[in-house]
């Protein structure tokens, strides 16, 4: 676990998720951060006991048809659905919940170039919201963009300085749709993020919006 | 501290506060160690006079969140169903000095929410599994439980307007840009329990 992460979670992106309301792509880039992020874990969960409180206080008028409960001890000796996790290897780049996406460890993924040297693969989620590994060569710009709704970009490896900020691994820069950032990549290595939007992207020169058609964001 | 120790002291805290989870003090924190006791007999003896109980209790407030998030009722049986099995098979899996039951079960449910109704997958953070040498302290496990209780009276005692802000949250009424994330509920108390136990579980990873 990294303790040095600066750039945290909101409390209304923790209890979205909590609640289980988020798009599948803010879910990934949320599991992730959480899996680096014990300060964030807590605060997640804190919300999911908020959610249980609520649950414990429905009005309990809802009572299950009669034969529920034998039903649920007949799926019980069905054995259970799910199949165990591996554990975790301690060096891996990719947190386990991008891993499960990629289906495999960095050299797994399929990266597809998108001009002076960035490289980016995306990854399969539900459309409403996208989500995509970002491969930024050392001392890079990414293309200056505005977005029309959220943005929440992590780093996994590498870093890349925004502004005043810099982002490290683990970090989250959350972007709203008033921001307009141009992330430049660390010198010193080349930087992989983990990038989801629930809007297009909006570039701001020509090129880039040619290329928008071949990043498809 | 052992598991059956565990199990014994949650039982003599029964006994002492003479507690049935089902009566009107099911808010209380006897009533919270009474749940955690059933699901123990449940891991360990496969208890299904336990499981009856939770699932009296439990079952009608998952169909009840779920309907209210939006599934009809058959769907929201079958869920409830779903979420009371998933419950048996992980039964081992359930640590009380990070969750209630009621917060454990509502994990469940959600997730499975996602899945029937939403048709997605839900991407969970890496594990941090434990086992019998990283067995919570029986003083950790009451005071996460009396923490729970204490935030379930504390959202029972907001304005009716504040806590219906916080239900459309959960209910999936609002999206992440129209929550009001500040609750006016007191959540550091048990963020910092909660951290704490993490910090029990990365020390036994090492």
């Amino acid at each position: 676990m990294s303790t040095d992460i600066k750039h945290h979670l909101n409390d209304a992106i923790l209890m979205a998720y909590a609640a289980g309301t988020l798009p599948e792509a803010f879910n990934l880039l949320v599991a992730s951060h959480l899996s680096l992020c014990d300060t964030c874990r807590a605060q997640a969960e804190t919300f999911d006991a908020l959610g249980g409180e609520i649950m414990e206080q429905m009005d309990a008028a809802t009572p299950l048809p009669a034969g529920s409960f034998e039903q649920t001890l007949a799926l019980i000796s069905g054995g259970p659905v799910e199949t165990p996790h591996e554990a975790r290897a301690a060096c891996d780049v990719l947190p386990r919940p991008v891993r499960d996406y990629v289906g495999g460890d960095l050299s797994t993924i399929r990266w597809k170039p998108v001009g002076m040297g960035v490289k980016q693969a995306i990854l399969p989620t539900s459309s409403d919201a996208s989500a995509r590994l970002l491969f930024i060569p050392a001392g890079t710009a990414m293309p200056d963009h505005g977005h029309g709704g959220t943005e929440m970009t992590m780093v996994l490896q590498g870093a890349f300085q925004d502004a005043d900020d810099r982002f490290a691994r683990g970090d989250v820069e959350i972007a709203g749709s008033d921001l307009h950032h141009t992330p430049v990549a660390d010198a010193g290595a080349d930087c992989i993020c983990l990038a989801v939007a629930d809007a297009p992207l909006q570039f701001n020169r020509l090129m880039p919006k040619i290329a928008q058609r071949f990043l498809r964001i | 501290m052992s598991k059956s120790a565990l199990r014994a002291s949650a039982t003599q805290l029964l006994t002492e506060m003479s507690a049935e989870p089902n009566q009107t003090n099911a808010g209380s924190k006897a009533a919270r160690m009474l749940w955690v006791n059933h699901v123990f007999r449940i891991r360990d003896h496969g208890d299904k006079q336990a499981f009856a109980e939770l699932f009296e209790h439990f079952a009608p407030r998952v169909k009840g969140f779920l309907m209210r998030s939006g599934a009809d009722a058959s769907l929201a049986e079958e869920c409830a169903q779903d979420v009371m099995a998933a419950l048996w098979h992980k039964a081992h899996q359930f640590d009380p000095g990070r969750a209630s039951v009621a917060t454990w079960i509502f994990t469940i449910a959600r997730n499975r929410k996602i899945d029937l109704l939403r048709r997605q997958r839900r991407p969970e953070p890496e594990e941090l599994p434990w086992g019998p040498e990283q067995e919570p302290d029986q003083a950790d496990v009451l005071t996460l439980q009396q923490e729970t209780v204490a935030l379930g009276a504390a959202l029972a005692d907001l304005p009716d307007a504040q806590r219906d802000l916080i239900q459309k949250a959960y209910f999936g009424d609002l999206t992440h840009s129209e929550i009001a994330a500040e609750t006016g509920l007191p959540l550091g108390t048990i963020k910092s329990r909660i951290r704490l136990a993490l910090d029990r579980l990365r020390h036994a990873m090492k």
